[in-house]
């Protein structure tokens, strides 16, 4: 055939010229049919163009298997040229279903042991491609030969192909571990990168090359850190970081390695946190991709339990991400701006968190508002910082406070004794402004209701000073005892508030005992129980109305901390069990748990479960007379005693209030055995004039009052 | 149904493939064994998923079993087929690497220079990746290494009495 061929470039050019599917296909068959003769009786020198045009053709679509033999030939012609073809068009053309694959084995080892480089090359990236099982045992030990060549080119690629002799025939691990411990210490990047991989190949395939390779952490943290420090290379570095296909497989590894190994995760420890990361991370927030901003925020957020210190540092960047339009960024940046929050930074922190409440989308406000009162509990430089900070909160987000933030803020202003006419104030000309926002109307009610004399008369430095009449605080809280805005709890509030006003102020309570007697008659049925009871403790017991209403002492917080000590206890419960005293120790942090109020208290402490324990038990149970006190002492009773375990009553009339009587019950345990299960519980029968019956009764159950503030059970 | 090889463990990049807004193939690597049959087709719905995805949407994508991570550059479509438990972010990285590469070589490449020099593409990204793993993380080695075949070829040619210009 005289004609020359046509060179690739123009068949290329002729095919998309064509306009039709049709035409494209005459044009191709017409040319395969040339390089099927071309084959058959062509001259050598062209070989390669022709396969390269069939390889063109393969990828549009159509018939190629012809030229496999090709491929052999090819490959084994001493031309580079042809080489480079052959070898393409092995890697398209051939693979292990093929049985004319294994034809090219023989030209691989030759090209492999003999073969410059740039052939090497061509011979280990064909052999990684599409090398078979078979091929790969016949191979092996040259490509083994090659991981000790001196250049780096072929080296590089020896043990990526390696890495693919492994996957393919998992026996030959034995022939590639020896080598690389050597290798490691490397310094051309692609044979190091290489080198990790294959390791990674052989710690997943075998416990025991895993535990091998343990001792080499401490060289990829060398590595690693030697990555780090050396700044900028114009070669490795992709915006800023210097090599990242290295960084990420070498943590891959260290992850590898390091998983259930304390020892290992130790090693690297230091690195990772404090400087690989979380730079890294922090890169990340400042870039203009979203995906990366959000994965930025997302490990951050992980990091910061194991190092808090070190995702400090990007705490301005964090927090700005908060301005982020996008609601998952924003998010993210609110938990774990909520999560930098520690003590030296909570007032700048609350400072941008409730910048961020303001603004914020309306599913993220009820996280924000948790988030700031629990940061401001567990940070608050000051008391009176605290209360304003729960107090701007209820104020911006009230509605999407969560349930408790009221029992808490009340407790919080019941126990600063020094800021009750402060707090007062500050709720009072926050209600008288709003009275919308239930939470907040709920704490200033109580406020008002509690410390109404402090708002009158006290002087309050902190604050401007505040002319209150009393009638305007009565009016204030009838107006949100009618407004159709409050809810029922609300309404509850409101009224007792006023019914203690009646204590706490100096003028007549006609207008109280007005709203008290119409009430009576509500449609809410708790009102209207509530209504009625104030009402009857006007007429009928009008003696008993100031001790009744007198100011609320502190109540012990329930929950957590409670629990925690209960736990505390009980594991001591346990290990003294084994012992058959019982010591004092553990009654008396029994004791401590229970002991709860000094002085009096018409607090409603309803009796815990007891855990179980050997020693003895103490019950402070504070209850109220139900009858006209005796002025003679009662004396003790002894109420029951089987079998070693005796309870005796003992009662007690503190001076201050004769009203009230402490009954306290002792629990002893004179049997030589330990007592279990010991529960004591106390039933008070109901007393019209003073208790409150529903809260009573779905109190009494958790035994704490944490559903029901303080405020609302006066009395038991 | 996509016959996946089973890989026990870890393979990075099962393929790569180049296609153009019209779904026409201009690169495919295929670092599992597949036959023929089951190449067209995981082509052609893969085409069809990607070039089916809003221009805003992120460039990640679960296919099968497989993640897949893709990147569209002026006309070309660059699309990996990973491993659930790789990177995807140095994926894309690796794909971009790429880009770069033949960008570097071709001089500002455009999809023209990757039809009509489909060898070179595939040259240059076996200087690349190795067997799906990256085996050179310095982009002056790669294009080196390309230069210096490059010269390899046209000197031989020289020397055995080829043709000089356009070789192929």
């Amino acid at each position: 055939m005289l004609v020359p061929s046509l060179k690739v470039q123009d068949l290329i050019e002729e095919i998309r010229g064509a306009k039709t599917q049709a035409q494209e296909r005459e044009v191709i068959q017409k040319e395969c049919a040339h390089i099927r003769a071309s084959f058959r009786d062509g001259d050598p020198l062209h070989r390669h163009r022709q396969l390269a045009k069939l390889l063109y053709v393969h990828m549009l679509g159509y018939p190629a298997h012809f030229g496999q033999m090709e491929c052999l030939k090819l490959i084994a012609s001493p031309r580079f040229t042809d080489k480079r073809v052959g070898y393409l068009g092995a890697m398209l053309l051939l693979d292990e279903r093929q049985d004319a694959h294994l034809l090219i084995t023989n030209s691989i080892k030759n090209d492999l042991s003999q073969g410059t480089q740039a052939v090497q090359g061509l011979a280990l990236c064909t052999l990684s491609t599409m090398g078979s099982a078979e091929m790969c045992r016949d191979l092996a030990t040259e490509v083994e030969k090659l991981l000790l060549q001196p250049s780096p080119y072929v080296r590089k690629k020896a043990v990526l192909t390696a890495v693919h002799m492994i996957r393919k025939v998992p026996e030959l691990s034995t022939i590639f571990l020896p080598p690389c411990a050597q290798l490691l210490h490397e310094r051309h990047h692609g044979i190091l990168l290489g080198t990790i991989t294959l390791i990674m190949e052989l710690c997943e395939r075998s416990p025991a090359a895993l535990k091998h390779f343990r001792k080499v952490v401490p060289q990829l943290v060398q590595i690693l850190r030697t990555l780090l420090t050396t700044g900028y290379s114009t070669e490795h570095s992709i915006s800023g970081v210097s090599d990242p296909f290295l960084q990420v497989q070498i943590l891959r590894l260290l992850r590898i390695l390091g998983r259930n190994h304390e020892e290992s995760s130790e090693t690297m420890n230091d690195l990772l946190a404090q400087v690989l990361a979380v730079n890294i991370l922090g890169r990340f927030l400042l870039n203009s991709d979203k995906n990366i901003r959000y994965v930025a925020l997302t490990s951050l957020l992980r990091l910061v339990q194991s190092d808090h210190s070190a995702v400090q540092r990007h705490r301005p960047t964090v927090v700005e991400c908060l301005q982020e339009p996008d609601t998952s960024l924003s998010r993210r940046a609110l938990e774990l701006s909520l999560a930098l929050v520690n003590s030296s930074n909570v007032r700048a922190m609350t400072q941008e968190l409730q910048g961020f409440l303001q603004s914020c989308p309306t599913d993220l406000r009820a996280d924000c508002a948790s988030g700031i009162l629990l940061a401001a509990e567990r940070y608050a430089p000051t008391k009176r910082w605290h209360i304003d900070t729960i107090l701007r909160v209820l104020t911006t987000a009230g509605a999407h406070v969560r349930d408790d933030a009221v029992a808490n803020l009340t407790q919080l202003i019941g126990g600063a004794q020094e800021l009750h006419a402060y707090s007062v104030r500050r709720l009072y000309c926050a209600l008288a402004e709003d009275i919308s926002q239930q939470p907040l109307v709920q704490v200033a009610a109580w406020c008002i209701g509690e410390y109404g004399d402090l708002l009158l008369e006290g002087s309050c430095e902190e604050i401007e000073p505040l002319q209150v009449e009393e009638e305007e605080v009565l009016a204030l809280l009838e107006r949100v005892l009618q407004s159709h805005m409050s809810l029922p709890a609300t309404r509850g509030y409101a009224l007792t508030a006023l019914m203690k006003l009646s204590t706490r102020l100096r003028g007549d309570n006609n207008r109280i005992r007005q709203v008290v007697s119409i009430y009576g008659s509500c449609l809410d049925v708790e009102l209207q129980q509530r209504a009625v009871e104030y009402d009857t403790l006007f007429r009928k017991y009008d003696h008993m109305r100031a001790a009744i209403l007198e100011k609320m002492p502190l109540v012990e917080r329930g929950g957590p901390q409670v629990d925690e000590e209960a736990k505390e206890s009980k594991e001591e419960a346990r290990l003294l069990e084994a012992a058959p005293v019982p010591t004092e120790p553990q009654a008396s942090k029994l004791l401590d748990l229970l002991d709860l109020l000094d002085g009096p208290s018409e607090d409603a402490q309803h009796p815990r479960p007891l855990d179980p324990s050997p020693g003895g038990a103490l019950v402070h149970l504070l209850d109220l007379p139900c009858a006209p006190p005796p002025a003679a002492p009662i004396p003790n009773l002894k109420v029951f005693e089987r079998e070693g375990l005796q309870l005796s009553l003992s009662f007690v009339r503190p001076p201050e209030t004769p009203a009230l009587l402490l009954i306290t019950v002792t629990a002893t345990n004179t049997s030589g055995g330990d007592v279990t299960h010991f529960i004591c519980q106390a039933a008070v029968p109901k007393f019209p004039a003073a208790a409150t019956g529903p809260q009573w009764g779905h109190s009494s159950s958790s035994g704490w009052p944490s559903d029901d503030p303080a405020p609302q059970n006066p009395q038991s | 149904m996509y016959t996946r090889i089973q890989h026990p463990l870890h393979l990075s990049m099962q393929f790569m493939l180049l296609f153009s807004r019209q779904g026409k193939l201009r690169l495919q690597k295929w670092y599992v064994p597949l036959s023929d049959k089951e190449k067209k087709k995981i082509t052609r719905e893969l085409v069809q998923t990607v070039l089916a995805r809003k221009p805003k949407m992120c460039s990640f994508l679960e296919w099968r079993d497989l993640k897949i991570v893709y990147k569209r550059y002026a006309s070309l479509y660059f699309c990996c087929a990973i491993e659930d438990q790789d990177n995807e972010l140095i994926t894309l990285e690796i794909i971009h690497r790429y880009v770069e590469l033949l960008d570097k070589y071709f001089g500002s490449v455009c999809e023209l220079d990757i039809i009509f020099n489909f060898e070179k593409a595939y040259f240059i990204l076996d200087e690349f990746l190795l067997g799906g793993e990256v085996q050179e993380t310095s982009k002056k080695n790669v294009l080196k290494a390309i230069e210096q075949a490059d010269l390899l070829q046209e000197s031989q040619n020289e020397e055995w009495g080829g043709l000089s210009e356009d070789i192929l």
